[in-house]
């Protein structure tokens, strides 16, 4: 049975239909927090961060604090916020910026303090406009209350934040494209060495980037202490998580819950959660932390929703995202339009992923409309392979960045779990769905 | 305990331990180790990428072994490689299939297919049969992104070397890429079309056949071509090439990474007026520079016609030997076009036969040669890699391109420290430190400002602020400072930039000079004596009484002199009183030494056909003193002669003789009686020449990379390596090595008044654009329309106060006459002067300069007319 009596730190004002507001912000406890944080060294802000152990929730899993940790040692110049959130079936940003900009604001500003850093940016996906325009307002709101701008809350730190609208790419959302983005240039990430973010970021300079939802679980933090934090949740994976439930679900929409204590049944099938899948049919597959993740099948419907115990299993939370295909789902269809994606969103600079992702969507392609061979099932293992060698999981790349080897997940996963499927299409000599 | 500072690292490579110097790149360490690891994106003159994944390796980690790029990674120590594993070849196949996914396959077709380091790879590496049963991207053929340009976009493999270069190197902006996934493609500027004037290198250093070069485009293929490698004197800057031909027909130059110099970058006009030389051979009209002169010619009844060389050499001895008879009636003017050898050659005809010091291979648009001569020179390298440079010269992407990117990279990827005198537009703008704005006339002000810590005289356009970060920047003695001196501005006194010049060189004994003199192998001519006061190999002879160019046309105008021996035949494209230079063609007997046409020709009384670059071998000599050989690859048209053999022809006809009978042993003597470098660096394989009287600077040639520069095979034969193994005594050579060349040689400075700048008038500039109407561009139809019409360039200060506005045709009258000009707005001529182009013609073809110029004033002022 699901366990819903933790509390809801995140998403604690969504019943609320101006959530966004600075009025209830303010009525619901809001820069509590921040007012508490300023009160404190800013390693004690650190610390908390670090006792809670909070996971990065962009995908990567990497512990803000350590991350923060490795800053220290040298003066930060910059905090970036990335809610360039793009991924197909992944919305549960989207879902913070719009709902409770202001939670996410306190929780840069936190951050930022307990980095002493003076400038701040939140990146947010330029499709976002609800979003842009409520998180704009926040920050035109937290500077006119005192919480932005110079010497906040009469306190001696002073901090800018800037909102920096993408212009449409998904590789945006990797970080060092994300800077470049930042810079006014063309979003390509950098090679890592020399530009990872903590050494050479945004201007040459040190920068940290984190997650939006990352951010704003730092109000709770600071106001219930790392300790509450870190007692929520099991092994490395603490606290809650936003759960973005997506595909053949009766109920799917963003959901808060404890980390480890659910499955992925729980999520799905809980009357409070997920309802059940549609028409009560049969899960075929799930996609257990976003497009880029590898599918796991029906069997593992029984595995907590935990970062470690996913990763074990040769998949991943990643961005939060579970998406889920019934019995009457066509896998090559399903695993064309992820590829799809990723090759129309390929930023172009890496050989493997460029013309790999186009490859493989337009054999992809073939296969389903008609026109596939048996032997592509072969060839399309082995593109794979070139572009991720191994097809291992935490997956080896011979790309940039993680964009290339998330490319073979979907069409990896469908060819290992269905082979059926494909042949049926070959001999059908098209999707036999239609 | 001291700390160490380790120069090298271990690595190990496939098992082998090897130790490679700290902080280079992997692929570099691999490839001096002889483990060569395949690349297209990268290019070791600019910074890696790592786009294109062919170099993948696997490199020993915490976490096993992972694939890794060798482009980027930095050797450290310990590191443990693995290049040739079944992972690394599979990983390096798969891209490989993946690069030729899209990839046309038009090879046939393809000006690449032979040279094509994509279709090198694919022979070694890649599998037999393709994969790839999809439709492949497809994009409208070539498209035209410049003038000179092409771009197929199918066959990019998108390694971004165009864009780099182009953003990194010369810093234009106008190719960028342009969407995502498999359809990325690099695209032009929407509203700035791809006309750089490095737009050339791009082609080059392509790895696939994406970008063409128009002039090239289906005129040959690679296999069918020969080579040879040379030296470009399109400028001064002596950029190493690869001159190619199919036959006897010239068909490319390529740029050869010349580490000293050039780093394999090239002009276009250095790359594209080849043209010029072998293109033209059926033009008859004898007034135009695109003309290639096939035979002599004797003037007839007013006509030239063509003659024997017996017939003409004749006719030419008789005019020398008439006007001989009185003294002083003759002397040569030009020179520096030719080689070193024909420079020689004719500075000994000239003092030797016909005993005159009249001669100079200057156009009155240059410096004072003695000053030149007497200052402490710095080398490129050391300019490029000096904290502070200081330039006194005009914009030198137009005068001296490669010397312009040079200094672009120190200043960019350095970060040295660039003090500009900026006396109108320049390219430098944007990464110079600090521009010091001086109008005409003020420059020497600004020097004596610098150098007596003085503050700024009233009335000049440079401020106590600019003065004082110049001086900061100079430093007390000039300790690693090198002043870059030429000559900005050809409508002001020289005089005004020599004091300048003298005076930093007085007060900042430390400090070096590079004289970035623009034209051809004007170092070399003056080098070998082509001056009054020169002499071969860098000597002097001070009580010289002979005349410059300068005083040559006063004293044929006068009547003093009867005769004038024309080494080239550009005078009337080159001298700035062009009304003044005719008047005294109109009186003398002319002979032109010429390969081309031109308007001088109209006052010629013979006409001696010469060879030119690329159809004659020897020596010449670049800005920084480099000699180093340039060789023949066709066959001159016609009856052409090498100027040695003219030269020594010549004084025979004379009953006299030069002792010079061959460009081989003109080299040699050259070397043997002055200790000049000649022979020796005609004969040398293994350097990039050597500069004269800096046996310190001497630089090993780099090792050819085809996949760097592809298109360029290791050179078949250097200068005059082909005629005999002749050596050369070198106990001679210390005479040049030795020479005190001192600031004492000077004696007085002259005292310099500048007229007081009049309220209604603007002083005006007359600086240097790369495509002139010179020869090389008239006689190269690829460049025809890059050509610009000079325009009046105004700051918007005066532009205001004109009340014009920019586009506006405006009339201008200077000393001589007046002028319609179109007004351009460029904040980077300073206030209160105005800027002209030397060497082209207004949008209505008048010669503003003619007009415009003051030849009896230290600057020249104009007035503009706006109704």
């Amino acid at each position: 049975m699901a366990v819903l009596d933790s509390p809801r730190i995140v998403s604690s004002r969504s019943q609320y239909a101006d959530s966004y507001t600075l009025s209830r912000y303010l009525a619901t406890g809001g820069y509590v927090a921040l007012r508490k944080a300023l009160t404190m060294f800013p390693e004690q802000v650190a610390a908390e961060v670090d006792a809670a152990s909070l996971l990065g929730r962009g995908g990567a899993g990497f512990p803000a604090g350590r991350k923060w940790s490795m800053l220290r040692k040298s003066p930060v110049s910059y905090l970036v916020v990335n809610g360039d959130e793009s991924e197909p079936a992944t919305f549960k940003d989207h879902f913070l910026v719009e709902r409770d900009p202001h939670q996410l604001v306190e929780g840069v500003i936190i951050a930022a303090y307990a980095l002493q850093v003076s400038q701040a940016f939140i990146y947010l996906r330029g499709e976002f406009a609800l979003g842009l325009e409520r998180v704009q307002q926040a920050v035109n709101d937290a500077y006119a209350e005192g919480a932005l701008g110079s010497k906040i809350f009469g306190s001696d730190f002073s901090i800018d934040l800037v909102v920096h609208p993408g212009a449409g790419a998904y590789i945006c959302g990797e970080e060092t494209a994300l800077i470049e983005g930042l810079e006014g240039k063309r979003g390509f990430p950098r090679i890592k060495p020399p530009f990872f973010p903590a050494v050479t970021g945004l201007y040459g300079e040190p920068t940290v980037v984190n997650n939006v939802e990352t951010m704003s679980n730092l109000p709770w933090i600071v106001n219930n202490g790392g300790a509450a934090f870190a007692a929520l949740g099991a092994g490395r994976s603490t606290g809650t998580r936003l759960f973005a439930l997506a595909g053949r679900v009766n109920n799917p929409g963003v959901y808060e819950i404890e980390m480890v204590k659910n499955t992925f049944r729980d999520l799905i099938y809980d009357p409070q959660l997920g309802g059940g899948v549609f028409e009560d049919r049969a899960v075929k597959a799930i996609i257990p932390g976003g497009v880029s993740a590898p599918w796991f099948g029906p069997e593992l419907l029984d595995l907590p929703l935990g970062q470690d115990e996913v990763g074990e299993k040769g998949s991943m939370l990643g961005s939060g995202s579970v998406v889920v295909l019934d019995e009457t789902t066509c896998v090559v269809r399903a695993a064309w339009r992820i590829t799809k994606f990723f090759s129309r969103e390929s930023c172009g600079q890496c050989t493997p992923c460029r013309e790999g992702s186009g490859w493989i969507e337009r054999a992809m392609y073939r296969l389903e409309h008609g026109g596939g061979r048996m032997e592509d099932m072969d060839l399309l293992l082995d593109l794979c392979d070139n572009i991720a060698p191994g097809l291992s999981w935490p997956p080896q790349q011979t790309t940039i960045c993680v964009l290339g080897s998330s490319i073979p997940s979907s069409v990896h996963s469908a060819i290992k779990m269905f082979p059926d499927d494909f042949k049926a299409h070959v001999l059908h000599g098209g999707c036999p769905h239609d | 305990m001291t700390d160490v500072i380790r120069t090298t690292v271990s690595i190990t490579v496939n098992g082998r331990e090897l130790e490679v110097k700290t902080g280079e790149l992997l692929i570099d360490a691999a490839e001096r180790a002889g483990e060569y690891i395949p690349r297209f994106c990268y290019h070791p003159r600019m910074e890696p990428v790592g786009m294109c994944r062919m170099c993948l390796v696997e490199v020993e980690g915490p976490r096993g072994a992972t694939l890794q790029p060798a482009c980027y990674l930095h050797v450290n120590d310990g590191m443990s490689v693995c290049t040739n594993s079944e992972k690394v070849k599979k990983a390096q196949d798969g891209v490989l299939e993946f690069l030729l996914a899209n990839h046309p396959l038009d090879c046939p077709i393809c000006d690449k297919g032979g040279e094509c380091p994509l279709q090198d790879q694919t022979l070694a590496h890649g599998s037999g049969e393709t994969r790839f049963v999809e439709e492949k991207r497809h994009f409208v053929k070539p498209i035209e992104i410049g003038e000179l340009v092409l771009l197929d976009r199918e066959r990019c493999i998108q390694c971004a070397r165009c864009t780099r270069f182009s953003a990194e190197v010369a810093g234009d902006t106008e190719i960028a890429f342009s969407g995502r996934g498999d359809l990325i493609e690099v695209a032009p500027s929407p509203d700035k079309p791809f006309n750089s004037v490095f737009s050339g290198n791009t082609v080059q250093i392509c790895p696939v056949g994406a970008l063409t070069a128009k002039p090239y485009r289906f005129s040959a293929r690679p296999w069918d071509l020969e080579q040879v490698e040379s030296t470009c004197t399109t400028c001064a800057v002596g950029c190493r090439i690869a001159v190619q031909s199919s036959g006897n027909r010239l068909t490319r130059v390529l740029g050869v990474d010349s580490d000293p110099v050039n780093h394999g970058w090239l002009c276009d006009k250095g790359r594209f007026t080849l043209d010029s030389v072998d293109q033209n051979a059926d033009a008859t009209d004898v007034l135009d520079p695109a003309t290639r002169m096939v035979a002599p010619m004797v003037r007839v009844n007013g006509v030239l016609e063509p003659v024997s060389w017996g017939e003409a050499l004749d006719a030419a001895a008789k005019i020398l030997r008439d006007a001989s008879a009185t003294p002083e009636g003759v002397g040569a003017i030009g020179g520096a076009s030719l080689t070193n050898e024909g420079a020689f050659a004719w500075e000994r005809f000239v003092r030797g036969v016909l005993g005159s010091d009249n001669l100079d291979a200057q156009f009155g648009d240059g410096l004072d040669p003695v000053l030149l001569q007497a200052l402490p020179r710095a080398t490129i390298d050391e300019t490029a890699s000096a904290k502070t440079v200081v330039t006194l010269t005009g914009d030198l992407r137009e005068e001296l391109p490669i010397l312009f990117l040079r200094l672009r990279e120190s200043a960019v990827r350095d970060h040295h420290a660039i003090v500009e005198f900026a006396f109108g537009p320049s390219a430098l703008r944007p990464v110079a430190r600090l521009s010091l704005v001086v109008r005409p006339g003020e420059a020497h002000l600004a020097a004596r400002c610098i150098a007596d810590r003085a503050d700024a005289p009233t009335g000049v356009a440079f401020t106590n602020e600019e003065l004082f970060e110049a001086r900061r920047l100079i430093g007390e003695s000039g300790e690693g400072v090198v002043f870059v001196v030429g000559r900005p501005n050809v409508a002001e006194d020289p005089r005004v930039l020599e004091d300048a010049i003298r005076r930093f060189a007085e007060r900042f004994p430390d400090a070096k000079f590079l004289v970035a003199l623009r034209r051809s192998n004007v170092a070399g001519a003056l080098d070998m004596g082509l001056s009054p006061r020169l002499r071969p190999g860098r000597g002097f002879e001070l009580t010289s009484k002979g005349r410059d160019t300068l005083g040559q046309l006063e004293a044929l105008r006068r009547g003093d002199q009867k005769a004038l021996l024309l080494l080239g035949g550009s005078l009337l494209g080159n001298v700035a009183d062009v009304v003044g230079a005719t008047s005294a063609l109109e009186k003398a007997s002319v002979i032109a030494v010429t390969g081309h046409g031109g308007p001088s020709l109209a006052f010629a009384d013979v006409v001696l056909p010469a060879a030119v670059a690329h159809e004659r071998s020897g020596t010449v000599t670049n800005i920084e003193g480099r000699v180093s050989a340039v060789a023949a690859k066709i066959v001159a048209p016609g009856s052409a002669w090498p100027d040695v053999a003219i030269a020594a022809e010549l004084a025979e006809q004379l009953g006299q003789s030069i002792g010079l009978t061959s460009v081989e042993q003109t080299a040699k003597t050259i070397e043997e009686s002055t200790g000049y470098p000649a022979l020796s660096v005609a004969n040398d394989e293994l350097h990039d020449g050597a500069v004269v009287g800096r046996l310190d600077a001497t630089s090993l040639r780099h090792a050819l990379d085809p996949m760097a520069f592809p298109g360029i095979r290791s050179a078949e034969s250097v200068g005059l390596a082909s005629y005999t193994g002749a050596t050369v005594e070198t106990n001679a050579v210390d005479s040049v090595h030795t020479r005190p060349a001192t600031l004492d040689v000077l004696g007085h400075a002259p005292n310099l008044e500048v007229p007081l700048a009049d309220a209604y008038s603007l002083r005006l500039v007359v600086s240097r654009r790369l495509y002139d109407r010179g020869v090389a561009m008239q006689g190269s139809p690829a460049l025809d329309n890059l050509i610009k019409a000079t325009t009046l360039s105004l700051n918007h200060v005066d532009l205001d106060r004109l009340g014009v506005e920019a586009g506006a045709i405006v009339r201008v009258t200077g000393a001589q006459g007046s002028v319609r000009l179109a007004v351009q707005l460029n904040e980077e001529v300073a206030r209160g002067s105005a800027d002209v182009a030397f060497g082209t013609l207004s949008a209505t073809g008048e010669d503003a300069l003619a007009a415009l110029l003051d030849p009896t004033s230290v600057i020249s002022q104009v007035r503009v007319e706006t109704r």
